[in-house]
């Protein structure tokens, strides 16, 4: 039967796909910044929707700054270091991620390690592999970062680079991120979703239904560190350079947090428009706090902290005003009026 | 890739791996003194601030605002200091904690996080992201051919003072036995006559000034830039949470620990490997004793 979500959903896709010839009509001349924002929105809807697959049943995790950067990390050495392509290294940057995660979430899950404690040991977990990082200069680049070597003219199939061609790569982060938006759907409609749910309520409740909470928990964190890491590696290949801070630590694990909890972590589009807003917001700030003259006299260089500064701010409005998000409270209000 | 590392590790027990020891008691200090503030927040309003290294960068500024801008006595500028930072330990509780004191504990732990990125954000407007210190100088003291910056020796006896001062503070004040009481039960206490409102909003006044107090000993040691809290933060949390979240004394152990694995890893290999195996010692020490190395079971 065809309602009113496939309708919505059919024309929402057609003006996806169509995105680049709009853009291309609305803004001639700056079409290829305001594509870069689109893709960049859409991969870090993809990792926040990865996280948020964990993070709505109570696994708060600081750690997936970490899957980010092993995804990122592991799929640019093995490329500039033993020339494998990214076709091989992703699967294998995935793979060291999920048993990273793996690792980490079992002994965890069994000690009922949860709340708090999680949040502080899986921030444990990124600062590790930061220094790692950092600490393996001679491969990574230490603090400034590193990037994969370019193949041709940065266009290829084999090295699946596509950085120069835009809108070829906005087609390739739309289907990421509908995979993404799939793995969602397709994880709330399972078993293991109400296994979840209802570990999250009352672990030992789940237990004694015949509810495999370990292994209920090890697979969803091995999904969501395997997407992040797919994720980080795609950020990777698309801006063509990585550094420790931009990719992994814990400034990225929060990023993703308080992205998701400002869109909303219960719903299917809260991780996108997440990314959205938080984009959004700080390009607006950047680009309208560099052509102020006012405000640039005022603040001079330090103008471009005032974005995090209002980010930060926002966040804290959220957490206390809408702790559902913005997605979540608004279908809220909505179901609440079509209800009365 | 650990391959390289430990080949590279072949310190022996020389005079710098004695320095390096010493040093890390020196560390030490600092360190437990960092998690001695956030200890007392967590064991009594049950919050973990996550930007609590934030506050003392912020009380680090303050300093430097204080001497360099507006010429005041360094004495001086350090009382200030402390009272500034507890000011807002206490603003922050009563404008960010109260209103979430009902939310889901991770919700607690990550608007804090929020005011993070906030304080980051104004310190760099402020300042700027360049990295500045007083250019005090103390000199150090030699022992034959060991070294050791007063600056450190100074930190460590104002570190063991005030964690003294705060333990009388807890046992000897009526205030005082009410934040250990309420520490000890949360539901019982305000039906004994203890206003709770009162006691979180001191708690956090007392965790801020420690926080102002750590601020005062480190810029004698480090220079004062907006990430300062990016090396500090995740290093309290961990010394907190080895020692069990909220037991003061288990964090005193834990940051002595921690301390030698970063001095001696750091004079051994690197800086960062020294960090770097803290943490995974840490995550292993947690999953052995999820409570912690000093927590109760629960």
């Amino acid at each position: 039967m065809i309602t009113q979500k496939h309708i919505a959903g059919a024309i929402g896709l057609v003006v996806l796909l169509l995105l680049p010839v709009l853009i291309k009509l609305i803004f001639p001349g700056t079409d290829r910044y305001y594509l870069h924002l689109v893709i960049q929105i859409l991969i870090w809807a993809f990792i926040y929707t990865g996280w948020s697959l964990m993070g709505r049943f109570g696994l708060t995790s600081l750690g997936h700054g970490a899957f980010t950067g092993i995804g990122a990390y592991v799929t640019v050495l093995l490329w500039n270091f033993a020339g494998i392509t990214p076709w091989i290294g992703i699967p294998v940057a995935m793979v060291v991620a999920t048993i990273a995660g793996v690792l980490v979430g079992y002994p965890c899950f069994r000690l009922r390690i949860t709340g708090h404690y999680f949040a502080l040991l899986t921030l444990a977990f990124t600062e590790f592999v930061r220094l790692c990082i950092v600490g393996l200069r001679d491969w990574t680049g230490g603090s400034l970062g590193t990037q994969p070597a370019r193949y041709g003219d940065g266009l290829s199939l084999y090295a699946f680079q596509f950085e120069p061609n835009r809108v070829l790569a906005y087609y390739i982060v739309l289907a990421v991120w509908l995979i993404g938006l799939a793995i969602w759907i397709k994880v709330d409609r399972s078993m293991d979703r109400y296994a979840l749910d209802a570990a999250s309520q009352d672990e030992d409740a789940a237990a004694s239904v015949g509810i495999n909470v370990t292994r209920e928990k090890l697979k969803i964190t091995a999904l969501s560190s395997a997407m992040c890491a797919f994720g980080g590696a795609i950020y990777g290949q698309y801006q063509m350079y990585i550094g420790p801070d931009t990719i992994a630590g814990l400034g990225v694990s929060l990023n993703i947090v308080f992205a998701v909890i400002a869109g909303g972590i219960w719903s299917l589009f809260g991780p996108t428009f997440g990314a959205v807003f938080t984009q959004v917001l700080a390009e607006t700030l950047r680009v309208g706090l560099r052509g102020s003259e006012t405000l640039s006299k005022i603040l001079g260089q330090s103008a471009l902290a005032l974005d995090t500064f209002i980010y930060g701010l926002l966040l804290v409005l959220f957490i206390i005003y809408m702790p559902k998000g913005v997605v979540g409270t608004l279908a809220e209000r909505w179901k609440r009026k079509a209800g009365s | 890739m650990m391959f390289g590392f430990f080949s590279s590790l072949d310190c022996s027990l020389d005079i710098f791996f004695v320095e390096a020891l010493i040093n890390g008691v020196l560390l030490a200090g600092l360190l437990a003194l960092l998690a001695l503030g956030l200890n007392l927040i967590f064991g009594v309003i049950d919050v973990v601030w996550i930007c609590y290294a934030e506050l003392v960068m912020i009380g680090m500024y303050a300093i430097f605002y204080f001497v360099q801008v507006l010429g005041l006595p360094l004495p001086l500028a350090f009382l200030l200091a402390i009272g500034l930072v507890a000011c807002s330990g206490a603003l922050l509780h009563y404008l960010v904690i109260r209103p979430v004191l009902d939310q889901p504990p991770i919700n607690q732990l990550l608007v804090t996080g929020g005011v993070l990125f906030l304080l980051q954000a104004a310190a760099t407007m402020a300042f700027g992201i360049e990295f500045r210190n007083l250019g005090i100088r103390l000199g150090s003291v030699n022992f034959g051919d060991m070294s050791f910056a007063w600056s450190r020796i100074i930190t460590f006896a104002v570190a063991l003072g005030a964690m003294i001062v705060l333990w009388q503070f807890l046992t000897r004040t009526y205030i005082g036995t009410a934040i250990r009481a309420i520490s000890q039960d949360r539901q019982i206490m305000p039906l004994m006559g203890v206003d709770q409102k009162k006691v979180y909003l001191a708690t956090s006044a007392i965790g801020g000034g420690l926080a102002g107090l750590a601020a005062c000993l480190m810029v004698l040691q480090y220079d004062i830039y907006p990430q300062i809290g990016l090396q500090f933060g995740p290093l309290t949390f961990m010394i907190c949470v080895l020692g069990g979240l909220g037991n003061m004394v288990g964090g005193f152990v834990a940051a002595f620990i921690i301390a030698q694995f970063i001095t001696i890893g750091g004079s051994c290999v690197a800086t960062e490997w020294g960090y770097a195996v803290a943490f995974l010692f840490f995550m292993l020490v947690i999953f052995v004793r999820p409570q912690g190395l000093f927590g109760a079971k629960s």
